[in-house]
């Protein structure tokens, strides 16, 4: 089955600004701004981009923790945005989220016993009788100590707390998870050994990913296939071995050059970008890259470019750009 | 009993000395505070003299003795006698119980109503927020005892009568900080957490908000024991209170006001009643939100 699990189309997440006497919505802040994308069944799709470019809140946007503004969520042929408030939560047991902090995620008063029991509760996954062996069972699962079963998360290291996090989310034996920056949080080593943990967890439960990260070194690790987010769009998407080895968005590039390289004799042209990310509130015109792409010309002030591909690229691979034409160029005469 | 058949090793004992261990904890977290043991040893020493006023009172706390007024303390009357020749000390043992009945009533009141209000303002938002919180300015706007005096005035001077004003008084204050403790703990990562596992409102409210906020409350709800109790006695001075002969601190301190140059003995006595009571409230809250914290367990 290679069919869609989830499909998200033309996706707007904006949080209105209150201002004035009256708290009248003044503004907006286009976190998400009509992004289409899907997930296939089985496999892992990152979400890169800057802080603030709207990943997150696409996450949350998917479980409906934050109400979309417009848009069609798919999951598994259903409409989850049509669902009513309870049937969404039911519903959540086939979604699930593994949040950035592992300490952050986990209640400081409730013992990891507690934690994950309340978990099995809620969805009434196993009868209350056999809860307990099923909470001994998924801590075995993500590689905790059943002796530490009734400890707080406070006594645990922050790759422990985030073993806790991910025991919780397959306690409702989920279909998707997204993992908004599941490993930010965690030293390189620990951030390693999370990763593979989601990677084993993946190949043992038949697990769909969306894998949010800043950190492209992260996402090569895990990832199928990635989108490339700027300011609420999505810049390019492709599979990872495209999208690593000829990104065609001039963000893209930037974002790749930016990867340090182990090996020091290897010298590589860094591409900085100049400036900040623009505000959302108020996010440029036309192309919302132009102001800081080195490409950019009075068309890409103008028209705001769409998604597509080229003759030199691969199958699903597009990104939206004026001047994917010029760069293809540019890469195929260094290569 | 399924339980302990599929696993009998850890059955329900497990749990209950989990429960006791962390009892265990906290109270050792309490008691190394030398200020609430203190704060706690007052309040418990003021609860037995309500209780044990009609007992161990010398004199009763309404006789008059108009040949013995203004007495200094001596061996017979410890804390001397009031302008009715009054024997204070009997005065003040009875006087406990209606102070803290006063105060804990009124806040009791004062807090569920609040702690409901909050909670539904900062849970849900939007225009229920909106709602509550002009409702809750409107009852601030008035400075506390104002409000109260309107509201005694209106339903008329009585002991209860307080007790109802002061908890009215007490509710917008409660309402406001729980809304701003729930409006802080709605937004963790684990509350998140727990609604995307799909919880009811009501599960995340009252196992994973309240839970979480009980400390500001705590603390909280020791000041306004305080502040009511004071609010009380000047309920009492200005006559909307509670009505003579009560035994009230508050009133007994208004009652020695004029012959305070002369008797300061009179206004000293509930005074440092009072003073004891709240400083004995605080120094527990106090001790109790650090030992309710489970980031100092050791």
């Amino acid at each position: 089955m290679t069919e869609a699990l989830l499909e998200v189309k033309g996706l707007k997440k904006y949080f209105p600004i209150k201002g004035g006497m009256l708290g009248r919505t003044v503004n907006y802040v286009k976190a998400v701004d009509d992004i289409s994308f899907s997930v296939k069944r089985g496999e892992t799709l990152s979400i890169v981009g800057e802080s603030g470019c709207g990943k997150s809140t696409t996450g949350r946007a998917i479980l409906r923790l934050d109400e979309p503004t417009a848009g069609d969520i798919r999951f598994d042929g259903e409409d989850l945005l049509a669902l009513s408030k309870k049937q969404m939560r039911r519903k959540r047991k086939d979604i699930q989220i593994i949040f950035q902090d592992p300490f952050a995620s986990l209640n400081p008063r409730h013992t990891v016993r507690r934690l994950l029991s309340e978990a099995l509760a809620i969805q009434n996954v196993v009868p209350k009788a056999q809860r307990r062996s099923r909470v001994k069972e998924l801590m075995e699962t993500v590689g905790l100590s059943i002796d530490m079963i009734d400890r707080y998360p406070h006594e645990f290291s922050g790759g422990q707390r985030q073993r806790i996090g991910i025991a919780r989310a397959l306690a409702v034996n989920p279909k998707l998870i997204v993992c908004d920056e599941a490993v930010s949080a965690l030293d390189v080593s620990i951030q390693a050994q999370v990763l593979n943990l989601l990677k084993e967890l993946q190949h043992e439960f038949k697990l769909t990913y969306v894998f949010i990260a800043h950190d492209l070194g992260v996402v090569r690790h895990i990832s199928d296939r990635i989108i490339v987010m700027y300011l609420g769009k999505i810049v390019e998407t492709a599979d990872k071995k495209s999208l690593f080895d000829t990104p065609r968005h001039p963000y893209t590039r930037a974002l790749l050059s930016a990867i340090p390289v182990a090996d020091p004799s290897k010298k590589k042209k860094r591409i900085i970008l100049e400036g900040d990310v623009p505000s959302p509130l108020d996010p440029p015109s036309g192309c919302r890259f132009h102001t800081r792409c080195p490409f950019a010309t009075d068309l890409c002030k103008k028209d705001d470019p769409e998604l597509r591909s080229t003759a030199g690229m691969l199958t699903g691979h597009q990104a939206a750009c004026h001047h994917m034409e010029t760069i293809e160029g540019e890469q195929s005469n260094t290569h | 009993m399924n339980e302990s058949t599929i696993t009998p090793s850890s059955g329900p004992e497990t749990v209950a000395s989990t429960r006791q261990m962390r009892w265990g904890t906290f109270l050792r977290n309490l008691v190394k505070n030398k200020l609430a043991i203190v704060g706690a040893a007052i309040i418990f020493f003021f609860f037995v003299i309500a209780f044990l006023a009609p007992y161990i009172a010398p004199h009763s706390p309404s006789a008059t003795d108009l040949m013995n007024r203004f007495q200094p303390p001596s061996a017979e009357n410890w804390f001397g006698t009031d302008h009715n020749g009054r024997d204070i000390f009997s005065r003040i043992l009875h006087g406990a119980s209606l102070t803290l009945y006063i105060g804990l009533l009124s806040v009791s009141i004062g807090a569920v109503f609040g702690i409901l209000m909050g909670v539904v303002s900062g849970y849900y938002g939007r225009w229920v927020d909106t709602v509550i919180m002009r409702v809750v300015d409107v009852l601030l706007a008035f400075p506390g005892i104002l409000l109260a005096l309107a509201i005694v005035s209106a339903l008329g001077p009585s002991l209860h009568n307080v007790i109802i004003a002061l908890s009215v008084y007490n509710v917008p204050v409660f309402a406001r900080i729980v809304r701003a403790s729930t409006l802080e703990v709605r937004k963790l990562e684990y509350v998140e957490a727990i609604r995307a596992l799909g919880a009811s409102d009501a599960k995340i409210v009252c196992q994973h908000i309240l839970p979480n906020i009980v400390s500001p409350i705590i603390v909280k709800a020791t000041l306004q024991i305080a502040v009511s109790i004071l609010s009380a006695a000047g309920l009492s001075f200005l006559g909307l209170g509670a009505q003579p002969p009560a035994p009230e601190w508050g009133a007994m301190l208004s009652d020695g006001r004029d012959y305070m140059w002369d008797s300061p003995h009179i206004t000293i006595f509930p005074g440092i009643a009072i003073v004891l009571v709240v400083l004995g409230f605080n120094l527990l809250g106090d001790g109790l939100r650090d030992a309710l914290d489970p980031r100092n367990k050791s």
